[in-house]
C-alpha cells in the first residue's frame, strides 16, 4: 500500500525534512518512506524505490513530496497524518509573529541593524546569498559545505575588500561576542580568543579552556580548507588573527587547524608573531616546534587551551599527559583489559567530530600504525566499504559518506547508532572510543541517544565470554544545555570510561591497546 | 590589512539574519540574540536555467550600473504629479484615435483571440460608434479585418476590464506636470450591465450615449470651474481613508463628489441633469478607478525606457493573455496566458462562471498602490481570504520585490510607511515572490458583468522571459 501526496510551492529546508522521515519511518508498520523537495536527485531515488512514478511528473524542487509504503492503508493513512503535523509544528510555531521575510533584503529592511547572517542553505545556492550579505555589509558564517573552491576564493576576497569575517565555507562553529553559532558550546567569557580551521577542533578548545579556568573572547570559524588550499592561503584565518591583535579585550590568541599548506603556515606563524600577543599554535598532526618569542606550539587540542589558559594567567605551562593520577589510570587499564578474550585485538573508533576523530586516528597512525579510516591520508587504508571496520579502524561518521540522505551523525545520533549495532558483531573488537559533543546544534542527548546500543554491545561481549571496553570524552560545558553532568552519569552507570577530553581519551585506549598487544 | 568592520562586529550586539536551519535562529534567541529567519526558497524554483542566469546578472551588476538605474526609475515615480485637467473625447485628444481603431485592455489581441467580455464590448462599441446597425452585424465587422484592435497602452491609455475605447468615447485628460507626459481614461460606467465587463445591449449603448451628451459636458464644465485636480494629493487622502485604489474606491469617488459638488450646482444646468450626474457618482463607487488608473498610467510612463532599469513599467491583461513590460526593453511585452482569479463570487456565481483575469488596472500595483497597498484597505480583505493581518503582510512582502517607499502614498497601518513602489523584475525572479494584485472578476460569457473579486497570482513566466531578456540585453 504506497501513498504520495505532493504539496506545490512548500519549501522546507532538507535538514528539517531528514528529521521527519526519520520519525515517519519509525512508526510501526511504515515499510518505507520519504519526505523531501522534488529535486531531480529525489525524484530519481524516489522512482528507482519505486515509491512513486507519474505523481512526480511536473513537479518541481519548490513542491514538497511524501510519499509512504505501509503494511495497510490505515497505517499509510496515519503516517501522512503524522508527517504533515510534524511538518506543521514549524509554521504553527510562527503563529503569532510577525511578518517573515523571503530574501536576505527583505530581512534587512524588516532588521536594519543586522549584522550577522547564518546561512546553512544547500551549497549550490549558498554563494550568491553569501555574496549579498557581504555587499550588505553583514559579516557571514557560512555553514554549507558543498561551495566550489572557486567560489570560496572569490567570496573571502570580497569579504576581505569589504573588512568583513566571511567563516566558511564547511563552518560548523563560532563564537561571536559571547554567542554560540550553530554548533557551539556556552564558555565563559574571558581573554583568550581563538581562530579555528576546524569545527570540533574549536569546540573542544573552548571547552577545556572553560574547564582549566579561562574564558573567551571570540571564537572565530574559517572553514577547513582556509589553510590547506595555497589559492585561499589562509585569507579568514590572517583577518580573524588581525582583528584578535586589534582587540583589548583579547589576551592571548590561539590558532587551530588540520594540517595547513607549508607557505600558509609560515604565514600565520609570520601574523602572530607580528601580534606581539601570546598566541597558541596547534596545527593538527604537526609535530610542534619550540617555543619562540610570543609563539607557542601545542601537541593536541587540549594542551593548546591549557598553555593558553596558562598564558592568561601569566602561570607557566606545565605538560602533562593526564589530568588524573597514573595510579588510578593504570587501575583503569587493568581493570578494562582483564575480562577481554584473547581474540580481542582492535580498535574501532566511532566518532561524530572530524577533528576529534582526526586528533585520535593521528596518535594512533604514529604509535601503532595500520589504522583504516575514511579520514586517513594513506589511501591504502580508506576501507573500500566505508560501513565495514578492518582490523584497527577510526571513523568520522560526519564525513559525507555517511550523511548522504540524513543529518550529520551530532544532529542525528542513529548513524552512529547503526554502526555501533555493525561492530558489534566483530567479536574482534577490543575498545571503542567514542565522542560526544555537546552544546548548541548538537542532538538533545547525544549520550542517552546510543546508550542503550552501548549496553547491548558490552552485554553481547561478555555473553561471549570477553569485555569490550568504551573509552569516552564529552566536549561540552556547564553552560550547554545537554548537561554535562547528566551526560557523564549516564556514560558511567553502563561501564564506559570517561576521560576528561579527547586527547586523554584516546591516550588511555592506546595504552589499553599496547596492552592488548602484548 | 583593514579589519575595522570586524573589530567593530567585537562592540556590537550581535543581531542574525539566519538562511537556512531555523533551529540556529532559535538557538541564538535561546542566548538573548537578536535573529530572525528567512523564509527562503530557491529562486525560481529550483530553475538550473534560471540559477545560471542569476549568475550571470552578478556579472552583469559589475558593469552597468543596474541600482542606479532603478534608483532614477523609482525617483521618476515618485516625483510623477499626475493632475486631471480636462475631459474631452477619445477622437480628439488620444493620439492615433481613429473611427475605425477600437482600443482595447491588456497586450495586443486578434478577434479570432479574444475573450468573451473583450469581444462583447467590442460590438457594443462599434454599435455606440454608430459603425453598424445592428449587433450581428457589429460582429460581422469585427471579425472582417476592417476595424484595427490596439492596446489602449500604446496610445497612453488604460482601461478597466475589457477597456473598450472608440473615437467618440469621452476621456478624462491627464498631465503629469513633473514630466509633461498626458494619459487618458475613458468615464467609469457603473455597475451592472456594462461595456467594460463586456455587456452590449439597447440599455448598454443608451447609458454611453448619455454619459457622451450629459455627463461628460457637465463634468467637463465643473473641473473648469474648479480647476485642475491634484491626483497625487487626492490618491494619498483615500489610502489614509480605506481605499488601496484598485478593487476599493469608495473613499476615492466620494472625494471626487466632494471636490465637484460646489461646481456642478453653479452650472447653468437643469437641476434633474446635475442631479442625475451627482446620482450616478453616488451610486458608482468605482467612478473613482478611472482616475486612479490613468494617474497610474501618467506616472509609470514617465520611468520607461530607462537604460539599465528592470522596473516594471506595465502588466495589462486582456482576458486571454497577461503581459508586463519592463522599463530598459521599452513597449516590448513580455506574455503569458492569463491566469484565473482566486476569489469570491457574488450570489449565484461561482468559478466556472469566470473569465480569466483581465482588464488595465494592474497598473496601479506598478505605482505601489492597489494591492500593493492592500494594508491600507483592511474593509476588501475578506475578498483575498483573510484578516486585517493577511493584508498587512501582502503589503510587507511587496517591500521585498520593490525598489523603494512611496513617499507620498502612505499606510496608516504601517505607522504611515509608504507604499512599496517599484517592482523590480530581478527583484521577483530572485525572491520567488510574486507582485499581489487583487482584482475584479468578469463573467466569461459578454454582457453578464461582474461575478466577483479576489486576487490573482500574475503569471511566472512574463517576469521570467523578462528576466531573460534582461540578461541577454547586458551579457
Amino acid at each position: 500500500m504506497k501513498q504520495v501526496l505532493i504539496e506545490k510551492d512548500s519549501y522546507y529546508d532538507s535538514v528539517f525534512l531528514m528529521l521527519i522521515n526519520r520519525e515517519v519511518k519509525k512508526i510501526e508498520g511504515v515499510i518505507d518512506a520519504v519526505v523531501s523537495m522534488g529535486t531531480e536527485m529525489n525524484i530519481t531515488l524516489l522512482r528507482d524505490m519505486g515509491l512513486a512514478d507519474k505523481e512526480l511528473d511536473g513537479v518541481t524542487p519548490n513542491d514538497l513530496i511524501v510519499a509512504i509504503e505501509g503494511k495497510s492503508e490505515e497505517i499509510v493513512a496515519s503516517a501522512v497524518k503524522a508527517a504533515k503535523e510534524l511538518m506543521d509544528k514549524k509554521s504553527g510555531s510562527d503563529e503569532g509573529e510577525g511578518y517573515k521575510p523571503a530574501s536576505l533584503e527583505g530581512a534587512i529592511k524588516v532588521v536594519p541593524d543586522a549584522n550577522l547572517a547564518i546561512i546553512s542553505l544547500p551549497g549550490e545556492f549558498a554563494s550568491r546569498e553569501v555574496r549579498k550579505a557581504l555587499n550588505s555589509g553583514l559579516h557571514v558564517m557560512l555553514f554549507s559545505d558543498n561551495v566550489s573552491v572557486e567560489s570560496e576564493i572569490e567570496l573571502k576576497n570580497l569579504a576581505k575588500e569589504k573588512g568583513l569575517l566571511m567563516m566558511g565555507p564547511d563552518c560548523g562553529t563560532a563564537i561571536i561576542n559571547g554567542k554560540p553559532l550553530c554548533f557551539a558550546n556556552v564558555v565563559r567569557p574571558g581573554d583568550i580568543g581563538v581562530v579555528g580551521a576546524s569545527g570540533t577542533g574549536l569546540q573542544e578548545i573552548t571547552c577545556a579552556v572553560e574547564k582549566f579556568g579561562g574564558g573567551i573572547t571570540q571564537g572565530i570559524g574559517t572553514g577547513g580548507r582556509d589553510l590547506k588550499n595555497i589559492q585561499i592561503g589562509g585569507t579568514m584565518m590572517l583577518m580573524g588573527i588581525e582583528a584578535l591583535k586589534n582587540d583589548d579585550a583579547t589576551k592571548v590568541i590561539v590558532v587551530v587547524s588540520k594540517p595547513p599548506a607549508a607557505v600558509v603556515a609560515e604565514k600565520v606563524i609570520d601574523a602572530l608573531s607580528k601580534t606581539g600577543k601570546p598566541s597558541v599554535i596547534h596545527f593538527i598532526g604537526l609535530e610542534p616546534r619550540e617555543q619562540k618569542g610570543n609563539l607557542y606550539f601545542a601537541g593536541n587540542l587540549e594542551e593548546a587551551a591549557g598553555m593558553a589558559v596558562a598564558l592568561s594567567k601569566g602561570e607557566t605551562y606545565k605538560k602533562r599527559t593526564y589530568s588524573i593520577g597514573r595510579d588510578i589510570i593504570d587501575a583503569i587499564i587493568g581493570q578494562e583489559t582483564k575480562g577481554m578474550s584473547p581474540n580481542q585485538k582492535y580498535i574501532r573508533g566511532l566518532y561524530t567530530g572530524g577533528t576529534l576523530a582526526d586528533e585520535a586516528l593521528i596518535m594512533f597512525d604514529r604509535e601503532i600504525g595500520r589504522i583504516y579510516s575514511n579520514n586517513q591520508s594513506k589511501e591504502e587504508f580508506i576501507p573500500a566499504d566505508p560501513n565495514k571496520s578492518i582490523e584497527h579502524t577510526i571513523v568520522d561518521l560526519g564525513d559525507d559518506v555517511y550523511t548522504v540522505g540524513r543529518p550529520h551523525p551530532m544532529i542525528d545520533p542513529s548513524t552512529r547508532e547503526d554502526r555501533i549495532k555493525i561492530e558489534v558483531e566483530d567479536e574482534e573488537m577490543a575498545v571503542m572510543l567514542l565522542d560526544i559533543v555537546l552544546g548548541y546544534g548538537s542532538h538533545e542527548d547525544p549520550a542517552g541517544a546510543i546508550l542503550d546500543s552501548i549496553r547491548e554491545a558490552k552485554e553481547v561481549f561478555a555473553k561471549r565470554g570477553g569485555y569490550l571496553s568504551i573509552i569516552t570524552s564529552i566536549t561540552g560545558t556547564e553552560g550547554d544545555f545537554q548537561s554535562i553532568d547528566a551526560t557523564k552519569s549516564k556514560l558511567e552507570s553502563i561501564g564506559c570510561i570517561v576521560m576528561p577530553s579527547n586527547f586523554q581519551a584516546s591516550t588511555l585506549a592506546l595504552e589499553i591497546m599496547r596492552k592488548v598487544e602484548k | 590589512m583593514d579589519v575595522k568592520n570586524i573589530n567593530k562586529l567585537f562592540k556590537e550586539d550581535l543581531s542574525a539574519v539566519n538562511l537556512g536551519l531555523e533551529s540556529f535562529a532559535d538557538n541564538l534567541k535561546n542566548e538573548g540574540v537578536k535573529a530572525i529567519q528567512v523564509q527562503w526558497k530557491p529562486p525560481a524554483g529550483g530553475n538550473k536555467e534560471i540559477a545560471g542566469l542569476l549568475d550571470k546578472l552578478d556579472i552583469i551588476r559589475t558593469k552597468i550600473d543596474i541600482a542606479g538605474a532603478n534608483k532614477k526609475a523609482a525617483e521618476i515615480i515618485n516625483n510623477g504629479k499626475p493632475t486631471v485637467i480636462d475631459i474631452s473625447t477619445a477622437g480628439k485628444v488620444v493620439p492615433g484615435m481613429r473611427k475605425k481603431l477600437i482600443l482595447h485592455a491588456g497586450p495586443p489581441v486578434t478577434w479570432d483571440r479574444m475573450s468573451g467580455p473583450t469581444r462583447g464590448a467590442v460590438i457594443g462599441g462599434l454599435v455606440y460608434e454608430g459603425l453598424a446597425e445592428t449587433y450581428e452585424d457589429a460582429e460581422k465587422l469585427a471579425a472582417s479585418g476592417e476595424i484595427d484592435f490596439e492596446p489602449c497602452h500604446d496610445h497612453k491609455m488604460v482601461g478597466p476590464m475589457a477597456g473598450i475605447v472608440t473615437y467618440s468615447m469621452p476621456v478624462w485628460v491627464l498631465v503629469n506636470k513633473a514630466y509633461g507626459n498626458n494619459s487618458y481614461a475613458t468615464l467609469n460606467e457603473g455597475l451592472g450591465k456594462v461595456l467594460r465587463y463586456g455587456a452590449y445591449g439597447d440599455e448598454v449603448i443608451e447609458k454611453l450615449k448619455w454619459m457622451e451628451s450629459d455627463l461628460a459636458p457637465i463634468l467637463k464644465k465643473a473641473l473648469a470651474l474648479h480647476g485642475e485636480l491634484d491626483m497625487k494629493n487626492i490618491i494619498a487622502q483615500i489610502l489614509q481613508m480605506g481605499d488601496e485604489g484598485h478593487n476599493r474606491n469608495r473613499a476615492g469617488t466620494s472625494i471626487l463628489i466632494r471636490e465637484l459638488a460646489p461646481y456642478l450646482v453653479m452650472l447653468d444646468e437643469p437641476k434633474e441633469k446635475i442631479a442625475k450626474v451627482l446620482q450616478f457618482m453616488n451610486a458608482n463607487d468605482h467612478f473613482f478607478l478611472n482616475l486612479s488608473m490613468p494617474s497610474a498610467k501618467c506616472i509609470i510612463d514617465a520611468a520607461a525606457g530607462i537604460e539599465g532599469s528592470s522596473i516594471c513599467t506595465t502588466m495589462a491583461r486582456n482576458g486571454t493573455d497577461f503581459a508586463i513590460r519592463m522599463s530598459c526593453t521599452g513597449s516590448q511585452w513580455f506574455i503569458a496566458p492569463a491566469p484565473m482569479v482566486d476569489g469570491l463570487y457574488l450570489p449565484g456565481y461561482t468559478e466556472d462562471d469566470a473569465a480569466p483575469d483581465i482588464g488595465d488596472s494592474t497598473i496601479t500595483e506598478t505605482i505601489g498602490i492597489g494591492g500593493f497597498a492592500m494594508a491600507a484597505a483592511p474593509a476588501i480583505v475578506k475578498f483575498v481570504g483573510g484578516t486585517p493581518k493577511d493584508a498587512i503582510n501582502v503589503t510587507t512582502k511587496m517591500y521585498e520585490i520593490t525598489e523603494t517607499e512611496n513617499k507620498i502614498f502612505q499606510i496608516p497601518a504601517l505607522d504611515f510607511r509608504g507604499t512599496p513602489t517599484g517592482i523590480d523584475i530581478l527583484k521577483i525572479i530572485e525572491t520567488g515572490i510574486l507582485p499581489a494584485v487583487n482584482t475584479g472578476i468578469a463573467h466569461k460569457k459578454p454582457g453578464i458583468g461582474m461575478v466577483g473579486a479576489g486576487l490573482v497570482k500574475p503569471p511566472e513566466k512574463c517576469f521570467l522571459d523578462a528576466f531573460k531578456a534582461f540578461v541577454e540585453k547586458y551579457s
